[in-house]
């Protein structure tokens, strides 16, 4: 066994830079026909701030692909705070909830007053006072969109969470490659690392505190553990081959992984704390994207044992492995829903490489995109969305759809490649 | 197709190395024009053997001019492979042949034979695609006498592309093994 038991490293590689040249922008693409109508009214008070936070809760929720805001333009009034709210008004322009704000500058800050109407029912659902650092408007908008979005759904919103990715530029000898974490609007995005080798796979610990990832900076691929607030980092495996598609366990204790040092690639668990490593699957054929349950007790993966890949799924109290897809030659890079009860995979279609769900025990497998050449699925932490790495021209963009199909929305890049969509779990 | 014309000055080079007379163009697949080359070549310096003798021993007949050459790093130094298959094409094997010799006459020589797919599926299927491909390769030279020590495999996957791209000519552009020293 060759683990190296490297100490943390500072590497050079590192740079952790606020400035975006990977800046991704959202396009929504598909809009749903089962979207509820909602106002998101300007928020009064606003005037001079540097984000307009009513935008930003308008977008958020229009992404999730469950609410059809209310165009601007359409509102002729702009009430600030629940008395000011006329039902007769908002009823006439078919909107179902309205959400209404004011802003008041604190200090080094802003307090942000926020409360949602249920126009039918004619009733203030919540509201709340939320202070928030001039620097962090967005971050305080998407906990507003959380709030309003769990009040009237009872799913815990994912706005105030991040996406791992990678960007790649150039061609064979010369190329770039950086690891990017942004909001999961695509805002802020911060470099974590570039590299003139591949970059792959990231994934995020349960605590959304570290990213496991392959990088080929010793001109070979090995995993490395990076804490995103520190940039710390340390290499843990350097086998020999493929040191591939790390994810963690639920506990944070353990990372499957798939390793290649004995001939043919097999799923392994190595213990974070120990280094040591565990092998799960041993047949004479790939086995590799292996995914954890979220009860921990499971793993996907893909494996080509049948001919082409097919998920499998490995039961790590009896050792068992089942076949798990059966439609069509080629599912592979399957994720779970986040209640353990669904799969999410890249699926050959007769149209291309698609995102797809499918119930675990069986049932029918339902392509989700409209997209041809999808990559590694990643599921949002309160399973609503999927993003997905696909192409737009020659240009690799992020792309998300709706756990259901109905919606979808596109985050393309400035320039260059965007790819290997990781979503991070809640996060505080 | 930029290979081609490598392809097709090596296979004439081998046939000037390895003088004798071919009794058979058979030994190729795909049945296209240089592949039936390289197949002659191929069966000319294995008179007589099975099919595993036809990847076994060539040299012998090689003697003087061969030494020269294997004085040199083969030029060919990427060979290419079809859309999901990791079997060398019959239109290589005199490439890989030349790296075998080169190997085996330089024992000091180190290879890492890199493994490449195309951009369709997943990026770690892939990875397990590309490093099967490269596996192949140092399969086939070491049944050629080259020693494991002198061979490494990294397989890059889709993540380093030759050419961009939806087109089945950079597909098949990058779908590759390319041998580094």
């Amino acid at each position: 066994m060759q683990i190296l038991s490297k100490v943390w490293l500072f590497c050079a590689l590192l740079f952790i830079s606020s400035t975006a040249s990977a800046q991704l922008t959202i396009e929504i693409t598909r809009g749903s026909d089962q979207a509820v109508p909602i106002g998101v009214v300007p928020f009064a008070g606003a005037e001079g701030m540097s984000e307009d936070i009513a935008q930003i809760v308008q977008d958020d929720l229009e992404r999730s692909g469950l609410f059809e805001p209310l165009e601007r333009s359409a509102m002729f009034e702009k009430p600030s705070q629940a008395e000011e709210v006329e039902f007769g008004t908002w009823r006439s322009l078919d909107v179902r909830y309205l959400v209404v704000g004011r802003a008041q500058q604190s200090g080094n800050g802003y307090q942000l007053q926020f409360e949602l109407m249920d126009i039918s029912g004619q009733r203030r659902m919540i509201g709340e006072t939320v202070t928030a650092n001039a620097n962090d408007l967005r971050g305080a908008a998407h906990y507003i969109s959380d709030q309003v979005f769990e009040a009237i759904t009872d799913i815990r919103g994912a706005f105030s969470t991040s996406i791992a990715y990678i960007t790649a530029q150039g061609l064979g000898d010369n190329m770039q490659f950086g690891l990017y974490i942004s909001d999961a609007d695509g805002h802020n995005s911060q470099q974590v690392l570039t590299s003139d080798q591949p970059i792959m796979s990231p994934a995020w610990s349960p605590d959304g505190r570290k990213l496991a990832y392959v990088s080929f900076e010793s001109e070979r691929p090995a995993i490395y553990i990076q804490d995103v607030a520190t940039g710390q980092r340390v290499q843990a495996t350097s086998f020999e081959g493929i040191n591939g598609a790390p994810v963690w366990s639920p506990d944070g204790r353990r990372i499957a992984m798939s390793l290649s040092k004995d001939g043919q690639p097999e799923i392994y668990v190595m213990d974070i704390g120990s280094r040591s490593v565990e092998q799960l699957t041993n047949s004479n054929s790939i086995d590799t994207e292996p995914a954890w349950s979220p009860d921990g007790r499971s793993l996907l993966f893909t494996s080509d044992r049948s001919g082409g890949p097919q998920i499998y799924q490995y039961s790590l109290g009896s050792g068992e492995t089942k076949r798990v897809t059966f439609t069509g030659n080629y599912n592979a890079r399957a994720r779970y829903s986040p209640d353990g009860d669904q799969i999410f995979l890249i699926h050959r279609s007769s149209r291309g490489y698609q995102v797809a769900r499918q119930d675990l025990d069986g049932g029918r497998l339902v392509v989700l995109s409209d997209s041809t050449r999808d990559e590694s699925p990643s599921v949002a932490p309160n399973g609503t969305m999927v993003i997905f790495a696909t192409q737009q021209g020659n240009n690799g963009v992020l792309s998300a759809v709706s756990a259901d199909g109905r919606s979808s929305f596109r985050l393309p890049a400035a320039q260059g490649d965007v790819r290997d969509p990781a979503w991070s779990p809640f996060l505080n | 197709m930029q290979l081609k014309p490598l392809a097709r000055s090596l296979a004439v080079a081998l046939s000037i190395v390895v003088i004798a007379g071919c009794s058979s163009t058979g030994g190729t697949q795909d049945g296209d024009s240089y592949g039936s080359q390289d197949g002659s070549s191929m069966g000319a310096g294995t008179s007589g053997a099975g099919t595993s003798g036809q990847y076994g021993s060539t040299t012998g007949s090689g003697s003087g001019a061969g030494q020269q050459a294997d004085s040199r790093i083969p030029e060919v130094r990427t060979i290419y492979f079809d859309y999901d298959r990791d079997s060398i094409k019959s239109e290589y094997e005199s490439a890989v042949m030349a790296h075998a010799r080169y190997l085996r006459a330089n024992p000091n020589a180190q290879v890492v034979l890199h493994g490449h797919t195309d951009e369709r599926g997943t990026r770690e299927y892939n990875m397990a695609l590309g490093e099967r491909r490269a596996r192949a390769v140092q399969r086939f030279l070491n049944i050629q006498g080259v020693s494991p020590s002198q061979m490494s495999v990294v397989s890059y996957g889709e993540e380093r592309p030759a050419a961009s791209g939806q087109t089945e000519s950079a597909y098949s552009q990058n779908r590759r093994v390319v041998f580094n020293y």
